[in-house]
């Protein structure tokens, strides 16, 4: 890019917003009154108005440990194949784990065609990914642009939907469009817009609805009936119902393949203190449930701000307990053939990791196992590596069984894809 | 010995086919930045001192019009990942901007020292505001852009990278952001 040196910053604001930038005289910072006699003791704050019910700040500790603590981001860029941190990444002995695809920054939610077309949301970006199998040859496509946090993706009977932030889009027959897709269709926006918790894992379930989560607006908030919840609408955007309630944040469920239950994953609230509480796998039995948010976390703890008047006894206890903020997001129920017996019916939990803990937790793929009444007997990491001295190399965000049973794992930190099988190391097809 | 020659021959053609250093490239840059990062300009801020990987974040946010402010998408579209890794890493070495000559008033900056530990800004933005990482050096920031960044974040015209400052933001009112702005462009 070749630029002209000597042009002064009134020809580069020409013709932007100039309505937005008083630029002439205006332009100069006004002068400041000169150093004032008396120097300002900013060490003596005065007293601050107490901050609104629901603020998401209630709650938050002052202290100096607390003070480190901010939520984690990855680069928005993604990493090149040869640099990503797979041979870092661990696995049971019998498994292995290589890279699937790279260069799909952000990359979040996962999604397969009928025809094995892998579809990957973004949320800090602003791009779905088709990752193509073509004659043996792998490649990575931007089907859709321009979307707000596409985070969610779903395939059904041929059709990608897409759930951005506030509206949940599809693309029709995707696969015989995918060379040059139309721009996605909204099929249903009746979502608040919130930034916090706004962002949506989607999935279709055994009944042929989608499910469409809408969590609480903010860390810890006395949420309205549009919120800290679960909603199936039908494939046309119709019939919107709500299916749980009191969720704080789910970005990840599926349903247990014999009984047709749905699980979900929640996390837990933060600010706490750093050990509780865990964020839940959840399991509906009846359309309705509440499941305890804001009131009651983790299914016995009752929240200092807002569990008072109310008992953790009137809400659907956790399954399972997956750990104190380690961010528990994308999970399926593993039904292939590939991995030992042992796992077959195995839930998969993709723990995005840790922020809001001085010790990182979580950044890795655990499996649950169950007990034949739906219960978790066991929840063990399975791939791990992804935090290496107390900071990210890499956070899995979502897992997905393939057609012969390996199973793929998203990082958002790097943008990739990465495929774990089992037995001889066989390339996948 | 004529290889040698050779590669270093070929080398400096290459490097004089595109010769600019990034103090050169970034010249445009600072004619609204300020000399050194230092903005002079109404509602633009100072870059000095900024942290690169916020600054990367920002620079991808207009290239991929994430952000939207025509001129800096204009900038930036052509820009490959190697500029943009480029231009923050530039942006970080840039002196902090100077800070500023006034204490600012006593009364005034002591109702904000409040509402600053109150809202915890002092916590992500460190006690001293110069960030971290993702998290952006706001310390010695020019008041107006640090204002107009908050009312934007609150109403979402100004999309953040993640969640967090629109958030954030939300219980605090137009009044207090001002005086928010006030104390962080003054406070040291």
């Amino acid at each position: 890019m070749r630029i002209h040196l000597s042009a002064p910053c009134s020809l580069w604001l020409a013709g932007a917003f100039i309505g937005a930038l008083t630029l002439g005289a205006a332009a100069q910072q006004p002068a400041e009154p000169g150093p004032s006699a008396t120097p300002a003791p900013a060490a003596t704050p005065a007293a601050a108005p107490a901050l609104p019910a629901g603020s998401p700040l209630i709650g938050r500790p002052g202290s100096e440990a607390a003070a480190k603590l901010a939520p984690v981001n990855g680069p928005p860029i993604a990493t090149a194949a040869d640099k990503l941190p797979v041979t870092k990444l661990k696995v049971p002995a019998g498994f292995n784990v290589e890279v699937y695809a790279a260069g799909m920054a952000n990359a979040r939610s996962l999604a397969q065609s009928d025809k094995g077309t892998v579809f990957v949301g973004s949320r800090l970006v602003d791009k779905v990914y088709a990752i193509v199998d073509k004659d043996g040859k792998r490649s990575v496509k931007i089907i859709a642009s321009g979307l707000y946090r596409p985070n969610g993706v779903a395939f059904h009977d041929g059709t990608l939907f897409i759930a951005e932030l506030s509206k949940i889009d599809k693309i029709d027959k995707i696969e015989d469009v995918i060379d040059n897709p139309p721009k996605p269709t909204t099929i249903y926006d009746n979502l608040p817009k919130d930034e916090a918790h706004g962002w949506k894992f989607i999935a279709v379930g055994p009944d042929n609805k989608l499910y469409v989560p809408v969590g609480q607006p903010g860390n810890n908030v006395l949420h309205d009936d549009a919120h800290g919840q679960i909603r199936r609408i039908n494939l046309d955007g119709t019939g919107a119902e709500v299916v749980a309630y009191g969720v704080r944040n789910s970005v990840g469920f599926d349903w247990d393949p014999e009984t047709k239950q749905m699980y979900f994953t929640d996390n837990g609230r933060d600010w706490m203190s750093e050990d509780v509480p865990q964020d839940e796998l959840n399991r509906v039995t009846k359309v309705g449930e509440d499941f305890g948010a804001p009131y009651c976390y983790q299914g016995n703890i009752s929240d200092p701000d807002f569990g008072w008047g109310h008992s953790c006894s009137d809400y659907t206890p956790p399954v399972g307990l997956m750990g104190p903020h380690v961010a528990s997001l994308g999970m399926r129920f593993y039904t292939g053939n590939m991995f030992p017996k042992s796992y077959k019916d195995a839930i998969f939990v993709a723990r995005h990791g840790s922020w809001n803990r001085t010790h990182k937790a979580g950044g890795d793929v655990a499996v649950v196992k169950l007990n034949k009444d739906g219960t978790v007997k066991s929840v063990e990491p399975f791939l791990t590596g992804f935090l290496e001295d107390n900071k990210y190399v890499g956070r899995p965000v979502d897992v997905m069984q393939m057609k012969d049973g390996s199973l793929l794992v998203s990082d958002d930190w790097n943008g990739a894809v990465y495929r774990v099988s089992y037995g001889k190391k066989v390339a996948s097809k | 010995m004529h290889k040698i020659i050779a590669a270093l021959a070929l080398a400096s053609i290459v490097f004089s086919a595109s010769a600019q250093t990034i103090e050169e490239r970034a010249a445009p840059c600072l004619a609204c930045h300020g000399d050194n990062g230092q903005s002079q300009t109404e509602n633009i801020p100072s870059l000095g001192g900024q942290q690169a990987a916020y600054a990367l974040i920002q620079l991808f946010m207009f290239r991929e019009k994430l952000r939207v402010f025509e001129p800096m998408n204009d900038m930036t579209k052509s820009f490959t990942d190697d500029d943009l890794h480029a231009f923050s890493d530039f942006i970080a070495t840039l002196p902090k901007p100077a800070p500023p000559a006034d204490a600012g008033d006593p009364a005034r900056m002591a109702r904000a020292a409040a509402l600053v530990q109150q809202n915890h800004c002092n916590s992500c933005h460190q006690p001293d505001f110069s960030g971290g990482d993702n998290i952006p050096r706001i310390a010695d920031q020019r008041e107006d852009y640090l204002a107009k960044t908050m009312r934007e974040y609150k109403d979402n015209s100004r999309h953040g990278y993640d969640d967090t400052m629109a958030e954030v933001l939300q219980p605090v009112t137009a009044d207090q952001i001002d005086d928010l702005a006030y104390y962080i462009s003054r406070v040291r």
